[in-house]
């Protein structure tokens, strides 16, 4: 698509639309943005920042809500499976 | 109006009258516990949970070390969500005078058997990295540990209760004395002894108690696990917990099982409200992160505050109360509530039962209090 | 720090009430600022998202930017240090916000109730997935099952149908009779019957299920199947999404934090949608859960007269009172029902910051035993996604609030500002 711009998941190049949160990108690319504290995995549920459950690493910065960062070209999103544990 | 009789009542869950109670149940005795609220939820869970050995004076190294060496062996009864962790602790100097004294405490502890190891700056450097750059060395105590104190507090109150104590829940005390307590709701418990551990509230069942409210307050983030591996504390602590009418910050941080960052720490006496002071916290933060710089960008989820108990010289009021025989101390135990819970139970319940203690008890008696100069900064 | 901002009025929250607000204090000339987290303006209703565009919103941040008032998105307000300043956050930076007087706008968010499996990848609140594909996830092919209870769920599969989800069913747990009633008693507000048959027309052809909810989620490390209660029996749905919600929960946060007393709940307001504290006005969800209409209504009175025009305000009241009537009826209509408390079980998990099961919860005497025993609330979400479901399951209402009411990085926890810093360090002496 013309309006898309491409970022890093999980170290794999995704293409999603100018405007995109970094949560949709997660999404997109078929993975979830953490475990639990018992190991679970977790996704986006409140989509409004408030849960805290989208939580993922955005340029090498630790729990970052992704639902409330636009992807930005580039950006290095990485899933928290090993940060919770 | 009902009365009942026990041979123990303790007046206050927190974690040094829930010890009580179970020490008091094992011997046998008799032991009512009246907590007003929620169990250990008062100071004890304000805290931040460490088990440590302390030299300020010879009678608080006594206490701690025996007290310490007591929960290292309930370790193995402890359920998993006490989280005991024996993480050790490491007094960080950050020039050459603090390392004088990383050197004095070396040879204090090794002399008493308390395992220690003095690190150099190299060695700090390599096993905690996120120290900033520049200290001079520390001191390493491994045999320091933490643990979740609103847990533990509940796990010593259901083996209390397991050994045949009563609880008290939800009710409030009105009035102590001679062997009476006499709750709100009319209720009166009768004992040959009654133990005050209402902690900061002490004085407010025993008038003339020497113990007052210092605030602390306390920090807490998000997950970061491995930032840091052991407690860390700076030398200055001592000079914080030290001054007895100032408002003063100390770094102390600790990792918690669950890879929380537990930030602490501020002293402040005078300060009646629970609410958190905006200026000791940025204090207390900013000092932490002088010796933690990335602290900066973590992520802290929730701050509170809460009152120690302190005594003039600075150790806990353990046994009779002069001017009523029936009324025994358990209070005043400042910043170390929870490492000497377990030996203070044991010291109370020997002088209630006449035995001799494993170490001497003097230093601790609220006996001490009329013949004793108060303390100045 | 970044910046130190200064204004008339500052209008926390960027959604109908928020841009209602600040517009109507704006055109009086007085200097006024509005202040989100998002990255965009709307809030949660009037969410534009991706190519998409709102008439409404649009039309309120037009008047925003002619009369000059400041938007400053991107920022999560956590405490305030002193009276009549707050400090809210960026990515990067502090900011300091001064007021003379303040609208808090600051909306709702969804409940959600816990029940098996409710915590795999893809089951998601109904405005959470909505949310989710405005911000650019295609639902497009995916199969969905839109569950709860409220008005937002017609909205939300209206939504999602019309970028081709395939809506299996909508489960409303309100039963059939009351949902009658609710839609008689919309004879009084004809634009709501127009907008929900509208909806009703959208997504004709997907089932529209009342008496009906979700009690389990399943799957292995994602959703596969949801499990309906439906009268006597259980059904089960494949599908690839679910998006479920019951109703809102209104976020009262700050307005506690700065003072201003609560009633059932909600911020008590007079008239003039001022609260308990004299230069503190709010408006939209957190005085009532009434809607869109009702949020930018109030919005005006209160931008009005904290703008010092009581005038202006007036001439809204008629209409107030109107819409809050439909507010009320919201409430009664969507009242959750009591079997949904059955619906855990012992090792479902209720919150989810810190993973405590119902069992465990179960087994406490009240909301400070179960923190304290349980950690339940003291995670990062400060108790908004459990606390509104321990209330319902068992009664418990939360604590005292206390800063930071929103996780906030420890460089900016206190921070003060020169000008500020002075005063307070007049008090403190002592050796550090």
């Amino acid at each position: 698509m013309p309006d898309d711009i491409t970022v890093l998941v999980n170290g794999r190049t995704l293409a999603v639309p100018q405007g995109a949160t970094v949560a949709a990108a997660i999404v997109t690319a078929g993975t979830y943005c953490r475990d639990s504290v018992k190991g679970e995995p977790r996704t986006v549920l409140c989509g409004m920042g408030i849960c805290f459950e989208c939580r993922a690493e955005v340029d090498g910065k630790p729990h970052q809500r992704t639902c409330q960062i636009i992807c930005v070209s580039g950006m290095r999103v990485s899933t928290q499976d090993r940060m919770s544990r | 109006m009902s009365v009942a009789t026990y041979d123990v009542v303790i007046v206050g869950g927190g974690i040094v009258g829930v010890a009580c109670a179970y020490e008091c149940a094992q011997r046998a005795l008799r032991v009512a516990l009246i907590e007003q609220d929620v169990i250990g939820g008062g100071a004890t869970a304000a805290g931040m949970g460490h088990v440590v050995v302390m030299d300020d004076s010879d009678a608080q190294f006594a206490l701690t070390r025996y007290s310490q060496q007591l929960w290292q062996e309930l370790r193995r009864e402890l359920p998993a969500e006490v989280e005991y962790e024996q993480c050790g602790t490491i007094w960080v100097a950050a020039d050459e005078d603090e390392m004088s004294e990383v050197l004095r405490k070396h040879a204090y502890y090794s002399r008493r058997g308390v395992p220690v190891e003095v690190l150099r700056a190299l060695d700090l450097e390599r096993i905690e990295p996120n120290l900033r750059k520049g200290m001079t060395g520390g001191l390493l105590i491994p045999e320091d540990g933490v643990l979740y104190p609103p847990c533990a507090a509940q796990f010593l109150l259901e083996s209390a209760l397991l050994k045949g104590a009563t609880l008290y829940s939800g009710s409030t005390v009105s009035r102590i004395g001679s062997g009476q307590v006499y709750l709100s709701d009319a209720t009166t418990l009768s004992a040959a002894v009654v133990v005050n551990a209402a902690g900061a509230s002490a004085p407010a069942l025993t008038p003339g108690i020497e113990v007052r409210k210092r605030k602390g307050h306390l920090v807490i983030t998000d997950r970061y696990p491995g930032f840091v591996h052991h407690q860390l504390v700076e030398l200055g602590y001592l000079k914080s917990a030290h001054s007895v009418n100032a408002d003063s910050v100390a770094f102390n941080v600790q990792p918690r099982q669950t890879g929380q960052l537990l930030i602490g720490s501020s002293r402040q006496f005078g300060a009646e409200h629970k609410d958190v002071d905006q200026e000791i916290m940025w204090r207390m933060l900013q000092r932490a992160q002088e010796y933690l710089p990335a602290l900066a960008k973590t992520s802290a989820i929730r701050a509170w505050t809460g009152f120690r108990a302190a005594t003039p010289d600075k150790l806990p009021l353990i046994g009779q109360w002069p001017a009523d025989p029936s009324v025994y101390l358990a209070t005043g135990h400042e910043g170390l509530g929870i490492t000497t819970s377990l030996a203070t139970a044991r010291l109370l319940a020997d002088q209630i039962t006449g035995k001799a203690s494993a170490i001497p008890i003097e230093p601790y008696l609220p006996s001490r209090m009329a013949s004793l100069e108060h303390a100045h900064a | 720090m970044t910046a130190n901002k200064q204004f008339d009025v500052l209008v926390v929250g960027g959604g109908p009430a928020g841009l209602a607000a600040a517009a109507s204090a704006a055109q009086h000339g007085v200097r006024v600022g509005v202040v989100d987290e998002n990255p965009n303006l709307g809030g949660q209703i009037w969410r534009q998202g991706i190519g998409g565009t709102n008439t409404e919103a649009e039309n309120w941040i037009r008047k925003l930017r002619s009369a000059d008032a400041e938007i400053l998105c991107g920022m999560r307000v956590f405490d305030y240090p002193t009276p009549n300043v707050l400090h809210a956050e960026t990515h990067d930076d502090l900011v300091e916000l001064r007021y003379r007087k303040l609208v808090l706008a600051t909306g709702a968010r969804e409940r959600f109730l816990p029940f098996p499996g409710w915590t795999l990848p893809n089951v998601m609140g109904a405005g959470g997935l909505q949310a989710l594909v405005k911000s650019g996830f295609s639902i497009a092919g995916k199969r969905v099952v839109v569950a709860g209870t409220g008005p937002l769920l017609l909205a939300v599969a209206a939504y999602l149908h019309s970028h081709s989800a395939q809506i299996a069913m909508i489960c409303e747990q309100v039963s059939l009779r009351r949902l009658a009633k609710f839609g008689f008693s919309l004879l009084s507000h004809p634009d709501k019957i127009a907008q929900g048959r509208y909806l009703r027309k959208q997504i004709s052809g997907v089932p529209f299920v009342p008496s009906c909810w979700p009690v389990a989620a399943e799957g292995q490390g994602t959703l596969r199947a949801v499990v309906i209660s439906r009268g006597e029996k259980f059904e089960r749905i494949e599908c690839d999404f679910l998006a479920c919600g019951f109703h809102l929960v209104p976020n009262v946060e700050l307005a506690t934090l700065l003072g201003c007393r609560l009633r059932n709940g909600f911020i008590t307001v007079d008239e003039f949608q001022q609260t308990t504290v004299p230069n503190i006005f709010c408006a939209g969800e957190p005085t009532g859960i009434g809607g869109v209409e009702l949020a930018v209504t109030e919005g005006q009175i209160a931008g009005h007269a904290a703008a010092g025009h009581p005038k202006s305000a007036r001439t809204l009241f008629r209409d107030r009172r109107k819409l809050r009537k439909f507010g009320e009826v919201l409430e009664r209509t969507f009242a959750l029902r009591p079997e949904l408390r059955e619906v855990p079980v012992a090792e479902t998990l209720v919150c989810r910051c810190e993973d405590v099961t119902y069992a465990r919860l179960k087994a406490q005497p009240s909301w400070r035993a179960a923190k304290l025993q349980t950690r339940c609330g003291m995670g990062p979400c400060q108790g908004r996604v459990c606390g509104p479901q321990t209330e319902f399951l068992f009664g418990w209402s939360a604590d005292s609030v206390r800063p930071p009411i929103f996780p906030a990085r420890v460089e900016n926890l206190g921070r003060m500002l020169p000008d500020i810093a002075p005063a307070y360090s007049e008090t403190l002496r002592g050796p550090q």
